[in-house]
This record gives structure tokens, sequence and C-alpha cells, in this order.
């Protein structure tokens, strides 16, 4: 994806840098705060933050990869968390994530060609009296089947290009 | 006459809020608002309204929506009491075979009022406790024989005094709501429905050890949990209960709340202060525990939400009524966060010593569809799988200890025949296996070569002697990994090798799946006679496997299919049948 030369914004990660005392201590908080700002980590953002705060890049990256949160690649528009949690792999998660890998076309960890989804699965969203669920940008769907999920991603889909 | 209407995460997703925005017109021009409150644990019914008539008595009404609640709420203005959406006197017996003491207030109050929780009673404990000395409050928590809720069941007093007893003038507290176990969800419901609990409880415990801030680490998949903290704490300060010298009492005391990144790992103590210090959320060897040095190398104490949440409980009505409930060895009550193949799924507190039984069947209405149930997993990824013999197994942590299993935080998942469990203990593995914050190299590769066997042992290509090699992995990480949570990895296989052998030998030996889960073992075909040749399945089979003509039968070409069951589920004649090895089923 460097080919494509997106240039981000840095002043913005100087002023949430700024808004810490100790950012070398509080960095899960400065990176989640980045991560809102851009979507995800681009690399030139943590060189970035590396040269102003002094943290060595490598500790930056290393704590970034170690936390399923954050994102090294920008995310869709629409980011889908499928859970895969006990009660929903009990009660047909991985049908939920099959459905919407198949319908999107696309498998976990990546993004339809137009930029609309991203698709992941997560460990449990604490809602498994409604298993299977999914969550869309923040949103819980729950007792989930083939046929709801697909009328779902259409849905969206469909108010999109509205 | 009030009106309860439950807005935790799950409500909302269940459609609370199309229920509030249809109904709220209603209460235009009346002297009674509908009140958002937290989940009440209910979880199987949502969205769910309570009602509470002038006299104090309460109807509930369940699984909502726009039109329903409409009518319902609208009978209720007129003073009538509609059956219609009621739960039934049976589907209450989840509400009436609980003692609630964490869940207290949980879709009761205002979750995001301070007026609301002080009128349930809140921080009349702190205030009294502030009046006496800190060693008052670590000894009625030791008469209540409080233990951490969260997983490995340490008397919370010992740790308190510990702390206590550390020399220095900066010491912390810590709330650990890194819900991580999937399947559980008692820590979040608390959160969301009770915050103001867990803050006294963290107060309280900071009064105790002498320390001057307490912080929350909140799972970041928790948005409306982190949200309802921030207003919480907006509100003590706002109120003067937080800050220098609170009430007058020379107590000082403030909160920092951090959201958790998405790490199993960061659930245990040490991980947890790595994390928030910055790093990545990897353990270190105890000693020295937190108590001596944690938190910016302070003495800090750690516990987990629940925990916080019995506190002022315990504070205000005295440890002995607390110590009464229960088990000598396990007091109090427990939180457990049902789901799975259960009827009634959702939260049920109930003192410790009853047996998995009583709450399965009794408080939970049994299993979905009356199928017979195979077991029960009891403790998340660091628990064990407890077969239907072991039902009658008291639960406290001596008992549940004794079966290979832990109490771990309270996640109790249901499993009738259609669960396998090789395809279990292969999903947790799988989960430990990514969670391992590589570390040590018992969890590190340990779990990945468990889960290497389990995947081969569900593809049909298990070996006889995989058998031997899970244990002798399992008891060698058990023994040689470096925290608590590697050391527990094993446990799902472990427990489920020794009371579900038959079902590894028969996916090993006769490569058959009992429970036709497990996708490379099983086989669908069309009952011919059954058929009625409708095209449903032929329109719907993803890989283009299944052929025939309209209203002819139809046939399923085995080469192409994938065995992903969506045939299976959309069938209306039940012509789809699955069969693994030799054994058929309908």
């Amino acid at each position: 994806m460097k080919g494509n030369m997106s240039s981000h914004d840095l002043g913005a990660a100087d002023a949430i840098v700024k808004k810490y005392d100790n950012p070398r201590e509080t960095l899960i908080a400065v990176l989640q705060d980045l991560q809102e700002e851009y979507g995800y980590l681009p690399r030139e953002v943590l060189e970035r933050v590396s040269e102003s705060t002094g943290i060595a890049l490598s500790h930056l990256t290393g704590v970034a990869s170690f936390y399923a949160q954050f994102r090294l690649n920008p995310p869709g528009k629409y980011k889908i968390m499928v859970c895969l949690g006990t009660a929903c792999h009990v009660n047909g998660g991985e049908r939920v994530a099959d459905t919407v890998a198949r319908h999107l076309g696309i498998a976990e960890g990546e993004t339809t060609q137009d930029g609309l989804f991203s698709f992941e699965t997560v460990a449990c969203l604490g809602c498994c009296s409604l298993s299977p669920v999914m969550m869309i940008n923040g949103q819980v769907y729950g007792k989930l089947n083939a046929d709801k999920v697909k009328k779902i991603l259409d849905d969206i889909r469909g108010s999109e290009n509205a | 006459m009030r009106f309860l209407l439950g807005y935790g995460s799950c409500g909302i997703a269940a459609g609370a809020e199309g229920v509030y925005s249809a109904v709220e017109k209603l209460f235009e021009g009346s002297s009674h608002v509908l009140e958002k409150v937290g989940c009440n644990g209910l979880c199987f019914a949502e969205p769910l309204m309570q009602f509470i008539s002038d006299s104090g008595e309460s109807v509930y009404y369940g699984r909502l929506n726009a039109e329903s609640a409409k009518s319902v709420v609208g009978a209720l203005l007129k003073g009538e009491t509609p059956e219609q959406n009621r739960l039934t006197a049976e589907e209450m017996s989840f509400l009436t075979g609980q003692t609630r003491i964490a869940l207290r207030n949980c879709g009761l109050i205002n979750p995001e009022s301070l007026a609301s929780y002080e009128a349930a009673g809140g921080y009349t404990a702190l205030r009294n406790a502030l009046k006496g000395t800190p060693a008052q409050v670590i000894e009625q928590v030791n008469i209540s024989g409080l233990r951490g809720r969260g997983g490995a069941g340490f008397p919370t007093w010992r740790k308190w005094q510990a702390a206590a007893d550390a020399p220095g003038d900066e010491k912390y507290i810590v709330c650990n709501a890194d819900e991580g176990d999937p399947g559980a969800f008692m820590d979040r419901s608390v959160l969301e429905g009770d915050p103001h609990s867990v803050l006294e409880g963290m107060m309280l415990a900071g009064y105790a050890i002498g320390a001057c801030e307490g912080l929350l680490y909140v799972r970041a998949e928790y948005p409306l949990a982190v949200r309802r903290l921030h207003i919480a704490i907006e509100q003590l300060r706002e109120a003067g209960l937080i800050g220098k010298n609170i009430l007058g009492s020379g107590f000082s005391f403030d909160f920092k709340m951090m959201k958790g990144a998405g790490a199993f790992v960061c659930g245990e103590e040490t991980a947890l202060l790595a994390s928030l210090g910055g790093n990545r959320g990897m353990p270190v060897t105890k000693p020295p525990f937190p108590a001596q040095k944690g938190y910016r190398q302070k003495p800090t104490n750690i516990n987990n939400v629940e925990t916080f949440a019995n506190v002022p409980w315990i504070i205000g009505n005295g440890g002995e009524k607390f110590a009464a409930l229960g088990t000598p060895d396990s007091k109090g009550t427990k939180v457990f966060a049902l789901a799975g193949r259960v009827k009634r799924g959702g939260l049920v507190e109930v003192p410790m010593g009853l047996t998995l039984r009583d709450i399965v069947f009794k408080i939970c209405g049994g299993i979905i569809d009356d199928k017979p149930i195979k077991g029960v997993q009891i403790g998340g990824p660091s628990g064990g799988c407890l077969p239907k013999r072991l039902l009658d197994t008291p639960i406290d942590y001596k008992s549940i200890g004794a079966t290979g299993a832990i109490m771990g935080s309270g996640g109790l998942v249901v499993m009738d025949t259609s669960t396998c469990m090789v395809d279990m203990a292969r999903f947790f593995m799988d989960f430990t296996s990514k969670e391992s914050c590589g570390k040590c190299v018992p969890c590190r590769i340990g779990t990945t070569r468990m889960k290497e066997i389990l995947d081969k042992i569900v593809s049909g290509e298990g070996e006889p002697e995989d058998i031997e090699r899970l244990r002798t992995l399992g008891e060698g990480i058990k023994s040689g990994a470096l925290c608590g949570l590697g050391n527990s990895a094993p446990n799902p296989v472990l427990t489920t090798l020794r009371c579900f052998p038959e079902e590894y030998e028969a996916h090993i030996n006769e490569k058959r799946c009992p429970a036709l889960k497990c996708r490379a073992l099983v086989k669908y075909r069309i009952a011919s006679e059954k058929c009625r040749g409708c095209t449903l399945c032929a329109k719907n089979c993803p890989s283009g496997a299944i052929s025939g003509e309209v209203k002819k039968s139809h046939i399923i070409d085995s080469g192409k299919c994938i065995a992903c069951g969506e045939c299976f589920s959309r069938c209306k004649f039940g012509a789809i049948e699955i069969f693994s090895g030799e054994v058929e089923s309908k």
C-alpha cells in the first residue's frame, strides 16, 4: 500500500501527543487516540510520534502489534466484527463469519476493494445471550443467521449507494 | 408507578432503542416517565420492561417490539395489567431463584444518576467507613470471607492487608475490568448497570490500604461501560465525593480510567500493570507481588469488578451477613453468565454451594428444545468442560477445583448433544494459542502444538498416540508456564480428555464426530422420500453442490459439498440428513 503515497496530516498527531503529560506511560491511550483520528496507525504517524516523544519506533510498533485493537492497515468504512466467543461458537458464529466472508468476497482481516467493509473476528462482545452476534461500527446485531447477515450487509451497501 | 426499560448494550442490541422511541410519546403529559436502566440479567427476554406499581409489585414484559410495547404501556398507563408479552411465572423463577448482592441495583436504578444510586443506599457505606479506621474496613472484609471474583479466588482481605502493610505513602487501587473470558459478561452488566457500586468499592479499598488513586482498566469492547463510568466519576467530582480530604475525613482519592486494547492476557494482574505502564501486556514472575511493587513500582491492590461491587454491601450490612450465605469455604454469592444452549440465558447471582443442575434447570429452565444436556463449560478458556454426571457438583471453589476446572470469572456455557467436545477443546486452544503473549516457551509453543494436534483430530487425521501427546503437553504447560493464564490454558483439553474420552476416540479411531459438528467428518445427503423439490437448498448452496429438477428429489454432490449446513438450516421438510462415519442422524 506504500505506493499510493497517502500523506497524513501529522499536525493532528502532534496535537494528540501534546495532550499527555507522560506519553510513554499512557502509550496505549495515545495510540487509541491516534487510531481514532486516522482510522489506523500509519507508519509515518508512528515515525512522527517517535521523533516528537523520543519513544523508540520499535517500542511503538511493538506495543501496537501486541494488542488486537490496533490496526496497521486502513480499515473499511464499516468495520465488521464477528464474534467467535464461546456462546457464539456453540450457536453458530462460524456460519456467520463464513456468510460475511462469502457475501463480501473477502477473508478475515481484509477490506473490500471499494473500501466499504472490513472484516475481522473477535473473541467476545459480551452479548452472549443474543448469540451469534456481530458488531458493525459499534452497533450490535444479535440472533443472526445467514439471511439476516446478508440483509444487514445489503442494507448498508444500499444506503451507501442511495 | 415506575417503568424501567433495560438499556444495557445487550438490551440495545435486542432493540431497546426502537421500543423507547415507540412509547416515549405515550408518556407525554403523564406524570410518569420511562426510565432507562442497566441490564437486569434477564437477557433471554430482551428488550425487557419492568413495571412497578404504586403498591410496589413488579410485572415484567419481555421480547417487546415497537408495536407490542405501545399496547402494553398504553394499557398499563390506563391502570390495566395486560397479559400480552408478560413473563410467565415459570420464566420469573429465573429471578426469584436468585440472591442479588453484586447485582443488587442492576436494572433497578438509573446508572447515569448519582442521586438514583444514593437513593438505593449508595455511598452510605463509604460515609460510615470514613468515620472509622481503615483496619475496621479490612476486618469486615475478612469476616465476610469474600474471595476474588475474577478467577483465582484469593481472599480479598489478605490482598488488602498486604497492600496496607507495605511501606510507602503512594499506593494504588486498580480495578480489573478487562473481562476477556469469552462467554462472560457479568462485569459488563455491573459497569453498565451500576457503575457507582464499583467506584464505591474501590474507594473503600483505597481507604483500607491508604491509596491515593483508583485506576480502572476497562475493556475497549465495552464502550457503554466506559461512558457510564466517565459520567459517574464526573458526578462524584461535582458532589465533592472525590478529590482532596473527602467529607473532611483527611482521605484523598481520585480516579483515572484506561481502555484496554484487546489482549486476553491483560486479565493477569502483572500483565495488566505492564499495560497500564504503556507496555506490551506481558506477565512477570511473582514475587514481588503487586501489593509490594505494582503500578509505578508502588504498592497496588488489584481486584475484579464483581469483587468491588460486593464491597459496599459488605461494609454497609456487615461482613457476617455476607458470610452467612454460601458455604464455609466459599462465602457469599457469585454471579454467573449463562449462555449457550440454555433456554433462559442471562445473569444469575446465587449463593455459593448451589449445584450446576440447580442453575441450569431450576433457574434457567433447562436446554433449548428440551434436548439432552451434554455438559457445562465453566470458567472460560482457563476452566473446563464438566459432563452431565458432574452436574450435581456444588458450585464452590473447592468442589469445582476438584473436577480439574476452575470457578473462573463465572462464565457458564451450556452444551447439548449438538456440541462436539473435541471441537470445543480445539476452540479454546485456538483462543489461548492466539492470545498467548509469547513470553514463555511452554505457553507459546505448547498451546500451538496442542492446537495443531486438535486440528488434526477434528479433520479426521488423528492418531491414537495423539491423546497421550495432548496429555503430556497439557501437564507440561500446566507446571511450566509463567503465569496463571498459561498454567490454566490446557484445562479445557485435559478436562474433556478425562470426561469425554469416547468423543476423542470416535474422532481418531472411527473418523466420526458423534455431535455431527466437525465439518471434515460429516456428510450431507437428501432423503429422497422427504424432498419435495422446492429448490430452496439448491438456490442457497454456496458451492453449487445441489442439483435436481423442480418438484423432483434433489441430490448433493459430496465432492462439491463444503458441509456448511446452509441446506440443513433451510429445508422445511427435514429432508437434509447429516451423518458421520457409519451412524446416520435425523
